[in-house]
C-alpha cells in the first residue's frame, strides 16, 4: 500500500471544501456529509424509538394496567420494533457505508453522489409521515412491526394508508442506497484491488446490498397488495374472496428474513476489522469468513418460514424450514471462530471499540443459541410469541447490531473527526450498557420460557419480580446511551488531537489519509500491491 | 488516459431534495384521499397535496434529466462513470425483476396451495370446513364467500387482445433492436423509422391494454373486487401495463434527444437503458402471458 496517498489529496483538482450554510446539507453530494446526516437521523431514531420502549417498559413494571391504555401500548410496541429497523440500525450502517467504503477503496467518493443524497432525504419525510399516524385519528398503526394481515387491514387503523406509504418511500431509499453501495463497490475499487483483496467491511456491504435490492421490492410489493385489500377490495388476504392471510406472512418473511441479515452483516464487517487491529495479528480466515457471508446470504433466502411454524404449513414445509435454518449455524460458527482464533495469542488491548467487539461476540452467540433452539419446529410451538422470542432477537439486534454500530463509531470516530474520544467515558459507556442490556434482555428468557406472551401490556403475579427487573435493566440501558451523546459531544468540542493511525494495529486504506479525513477521499486512486 | 483520474463528482444539486418532498406530497396527498374515501369524505387537500406533489416530480424529472443530459454532452463522464451507470441501471432492473416475482409468487401459492386447500384438498385441506360448498376452479369465478367477492361472468381471452398485444411487444424489442442497431452503425435516418415504429406499437399496446380492461368491467364484470383470480390478474397486468407506460415515455425521450442530434454510435448509455427496461419489460410480457392468461 503506498504512502503517496497522502501526498495527493491537496492535489488542486476537486480540492473544494464543503459550502457554507444549510445548503451543505440540503444539496449535498458528498459521501462524508451525507454519511453524518445518515449517522445523525440514525441517532435520533434510536432515542425516538428508544423512549417507546420506555413506555412498554413503564406500563411493565408492575403487573396490571397502569400507565396507557392498551390500544396505546400496541401502538408504542409496533413503532419502536418499525423505528429500531428502519430508523436506527439500517440508516446507521448506510451512514458508516457512506464514510466508510470510499475510504477504504480508495475513491473520491460514492459512485453515485446524487441518488445517494435523495436515498437520505427520503428517510426524514418517510418518518415525519408514519411518525405523524400516531396523532391520527385512530392512533399510527398498532398491529406490531411484522403488520400481518387480517390485523393490518380488516382489522387496521384508518392511518395504515400513510404507513403503507411511509414503507414505499423507506424502501425506495434503501433500493437507492443499495444499489449506490453496489456500484461504488463493484466499479470504484482502487487498481489492484481485486474483490479477494477487499476489506471486509465492504465484502459484508457488498452482499447486504444485494440482500436489499432482491428483498426491499418483495417488501414493497406486500404493502401494496395490503393497499389494494384495504382500500379497492382485492382478496390478496382474504379467505372469502379465494386468498390467505397466511399468504401475507410468506411474503412478508420472504423479506424479513433477508432483512435480519441485513441488519448484522455489516456489523460483522465491523468486528473483522476491530478485532485484528486490538490483537495485533491478521483476521485468522478471510477467505472463510468471505465464503460464510455468502453462505449465509444464500440461505436466507430459504428459511422464511421458521417464522411461521405454527401457523399451518405442510409437514414438508416445517422440516424443510427447520433443516435449513438449523445450516445457518454452520457458516455463523464459522464467523464466530474466525474471531476466536484471531484474538487467541493475540496482543490484545482493550480500547472502547474492542470491548464492544468482545461483547459482540460473545452476546451474539448468546443470541444465535437461542436461534437454534427457536429453530426446532416442535419446540418452537411452546416458544412462539413468548417473551423467549423477544429475548433472542433483541440478543442479536442489541449486541450484535448496536454494539457493531458502537465499534464502528469509537474505531473511526478519530479518523472522521480528527479528535479523540474519552477512553475512560467511552468504556463506561461500555460497561452501563452491558450491564443494563444483560439485565434487560437475559431474564427474558426465563418468563418466556415460562409462558409471558410478548405484545400484551399485563402480565400475571408470577412474572412480577423478573419484569421489575427487566424494566430496571432498560431504563439504565437507555439512559447509558446519554453517556454516548455526551462523549460524542465532548469529543467534537475538546478531544484531543488523534494522531493518523490511532490504533496501532489498524490496517487499510482508510489510515493513509490524514486525519481528519479530507473532504474529498481519494482525488487520484492510491495503487494497492 | 487512465479514466480513474477524473471521476466526475457533481456540485451541490437541489434535485435530490427537490424529488423527497415531491414524493413526500404526492404519497401524502394520496394517503389523504384514501385516508377520507374510507371514510366517505371528498379530500380537497388531499387533491391539492398530491397535484402538487405530482408537478413537483414532473419538474424534478426534467429537470434532473436535464441536468444530466447537459453534462454527458459536455462530455464530462468519464468510461468510469459510465461504467457505473451501467451497473446502476442493471441494478435496478434486478430491483425490478424481484418486485415481479412478489407477484408472480403470489400467483404460484394462490393456484397450487391455498385455493384448493380452501376447497379440501391437499396437506391443509381442513380449511375447506370454513366453506363446505366451495369447489376449486382455476380462473376461480365462484369465490368462497360470493357475498362480499362478486362472480365475474368470464375471463378474458387470451387468444384475442392478449395474443395480438404478445405479437405488439415481440416485434416492438425487435423494432427497438434494429433502431439500435442502426444507431451503432451512424444510420440516423433508419433509426427514427424503427423508433417511430416501436413508440407506435408500444402505445397500441397501452391503448388496447386500457381496452381489455374496460371490456372485463363493463362486459365480464371482472372487477377488482371479484376475488383473487382477478387480484392477481389486475395487480400483475397493471403493474406491467404501468411499466410498458414508463418505457414508452423513456424511449419517447430518447427519439426527441435522436431528433436533436443526441448520442454518437459508441455513447448512447441512455439509449441503451431505455432498450434494456423495454426488453425487461417485454420478458415479463411473456410470462405474464403464460401464467395469467393461458394457463
Amino acid at each position: 500500500m503506498s504512502t503517496q496517498a497522502t501526498d495527493m489529496v491537496h492535489d488542486e483538482h476537486d480540492d473544494h471544501g464543503p459550502a457554507k450554510g444549510i445548503g451543505r446539507w440540503l444539496f449535498s453530494t458528498n459521501h462524508k456529509d451525507i454519511g453524518t446526516m445518515y449517522l445523525v437521523f440514525s441517532l435520533v431514531m434510536l432515542f425516538i424509538g428508544g423512549s417507546m420502549a420506555f413506555v412498554v417498559r413503564a406500563e411493565l413494571f408492575q403487573p396490571g394496567l397502569q400507565l396507557v391504555e392498551p390500544e396505546f401500548f400496541n401502538q408504542m410496541i409496533t413503532m419502536h420494533g418499525l423505528i429500531m429497523v428502519f430508523g436506527a440500525v439500517m440508516p446507521a450502517f448506510v451512514g458508516l457505508a457512506n464514510w466508510m467504503l470510499p475510504m477504504m477503496i480508495g475513491a473520491p467518493d460514492m459512485a453515485l453522489p446524487r441518488l445517494n443524497n435523495l436515498s437520505f432525504w427520503l428517510l426524514p419525510f418517510a418518518f415525519t409521515m408514519m411518525i405523524g399516524t400516531l396523532f391520527m385519528d385512530g392512533g399510527g398503526p398498532n398491529f406490531g412491526w411484522t403488520f400481518y394481515a387480517p390485523l393490518s387491514t380488516t382489522y387496521a387503523p384508518p392511518s395504515v394508508t400513510f404507513f403503507i406509504f411511509a414503507i414505499h418511500m423507506m424502501g425506495a431509499s434503501s433500493i437507492m442506497g443499495a444499489i449506490n453501495v453496489i456500484v461504488t463497490i463493484m466499479n470504484m475499487r482502487a487498481p489492484g484491488m481485486t474483490y479477494f483483496k477487499m476489506p471486509m467491511f465492504c465484502w459484508t456491504w457488498l452482499i447486504t446490498a444485494f440482500l436489499l435490492i432482491a428483498v426491499m421490492p418483495v417488501l414493497a410489493g406486500v404493502v401494496t397488495m395490503m393497499l389494494m385489500d384495504i382500500h379497492f377490495g382485492t382478496a390478496f388476504f382474504d379467505a372469502g374472496g379465494g386468498g390467505d392471510p397466511v399468504l401475507f406472512q410468506h411474503v412478508f418473511w420472504f423479506f424479513g428474513h433477508p432483512e435480519v441479515y441485513i441488519m448484522i452483516l455489516p456489523s460483522f464487517g465491523v468486528v473483522s476489522h476491530v478485532i485484528p487491529a486490538f490483537s495485533r495479528k491478521k483476521l485468522f480466515g478471510y477467505n472463510s469468513m468471505v465464503y460464510a457471508i455468502i453462505a449465509i446470504a444464500i440461505l436466507s433466502f430459504v428459511v422464511w418460514a421458521h417464522h411461521m411454524f405454527t401457523v399451518g404449513m405442510p409437514f414438508a414445509g416445517e422440516l424443510f424450514f427447520m433443516y435449513t435454518t438449523m445450516l445457518i449455524a454452520i457458516p455463523t460458527g464459522v464467523k464466530i471462530f474466525n474471531w476466536i482464533s484471531t484474538m487467541f495469542r493475540g496482543s490484545m488491548t482493550f480500547e472502547t471499540p474492542m470491548l464492544y467487539s468482545i461483547g459482540f461476540v460473545i452476546l451474539f452467540t448468546i443470541g444465535g443459541l437461542s436461534g437454534i433452539m427457536l429453530a426446532l419446529a416442535p419446540v418452537d410451538m411452546v416458544y412462539q410469541d413468548t417473551y423467549f422470542v423477544v429475548a433472542h432477537f433483541h440478543y442479536v439486534l442489541v449486541p450484535g447490531a448496536i454494539f457493531g454500530i458502537f465499534a464502528a463509531v469509537y474505531f473511526w470516530l478519530p479518523k472522521w473527526t480528527g479528535k479523540m474520544y474519552d477512553e475512560g467515558l467511552a468504556k463506561l459507556h461500555f460497561w452501563v450498557s452491558f450491564i443494563g442490556l444483560n439485565l434487560t434482555f437475559f431474564p427474558m428468557h426465563f418468563v418466556g420460557l415460562a409462558g409471558m406472551p410478548r405484545r400484551i401490556p399485563d402480565y400475571p403475579l408470577q412474572f412480577a419480580d423478573f419484569n421489575m427487573v427487566v424494566s430496571l435493566g432498560a431504563f439504565l440501558f437507555g439512559a447509558s446511551q446519554l453517556i454516548f451523546v455526551y462523549v460524542l459531544i465532548k469529543t467534537l468540542r475538546s478531544g484531543e488531537k488523534a494522531e493518523q493511525l490511532p490504533w496501532d494495529g489498524a490496517e487499510g486504506l482508510e489510515w493513509t489519509l490524514p486525519t481528519p479525513a479530507p473532504y474529498h477521499s481519494f482525488p487520484t486512486p492510491p495503487k494497492v500491491d | 488516459m487512465d479514466s480513474h483520474e477524473h471521476y466526475y463528482i457533481p456540485e451541490p444539486s437541489k434535485w435530490p431534495i427537490v424529488c423527497a418532498v415531491g414524493l413526500f406530497f404526492t404519497l401524502g396527498g394520496l394517503g389523504m384521499i384514501l385516508f377520507n374515501m374510507t371514510a366517505g369524505i371528498d379530500d380537497l387537500w388531499g387533491q391539492i397535496f398530491f397535484m402538487l406533489g405530482a408537478a413537483i416530480m414532473v419538474y424534478m424529472f426534467t429537470g434532473w434529466f436535464g441536468a444530466v443530459i447537459e453534462e454527458s454532452m459536455s462530455n464530462l463522464y468519464s468510461d468510469q462513470l459510465s461504467v457505473s451507470f451501467r451497473k446502476g441501471m442493471s441494478w435496478f432492473i434486478f430491483s425490478e425483476v424481484m418486485f415481479f416475482a412478489a407477484f408472480f409468487g403470489v400467483l404460484f401459492y394462490v393456484r397450487v396451495l391455498s385455493v384448493p386447500w380452501l376447497a379440501g384438498e391437499g396437506d391443509k385441506g381442513m380449511a375447506h370446513m370454513l366453506w363446505p360448498d366451495f369447489t376449486a376452479t382455476w380462473p376461480l369465478l365462484n369465490n368462497p364467500n360470493s357475498e362480499q367477492f362478486g362472480t365475474p361472468k368470464g375471463v378474458i381471452d387470451p387468444w384475442h387482445i392478449p395474443l395480438i398485444n404478445t405479437i405488439l411487444l415481440v416485434s416492438s424489442s425487435v423494432t427497438l433492436t434494429l433502431a439500435h442497431h442502426a444507431l451503432k452503425a451512424g444510420k440516423r435516418g433508419v433509426i427514427k423509422a424503427y423508433m417511430v415504429i416501436t413508440l407506435l406499437l408500444g402505445f397500441t399496446f397501452v391503448g388496447l391494454q386500457i381496452s381489455e380492461y374496460i371490456e372485463a368491467y363493463q362486459q365480464l364484470d371482472l372487477t377488482l373486487s371479484t376475488g383473487i383470480y382477478a387480484s392477481t390478474f389486475f395487480l400483475l397486468t397493471g403493474f406491467h401495463g404501468a411499466h410498458v407506460t414508463i418505457g414508452c415515455i423513456m424511449l419517447t425521450t430518447m427519439f426527441i434527444r435522436i431528433l436533436k442530434g443526441h448520442f454518437s454510435a459508441d455513447d448512447h448509455f441512455a439509449f441503451e437503458a431505455s432498450a434494456w427496461y423495454w426488453h425487461f419489460v417485454d420478458v415479463v410480457w411473456l410470462l405474464l402471458f403464460m401464467l395469467v392468461y393461458v394457463f
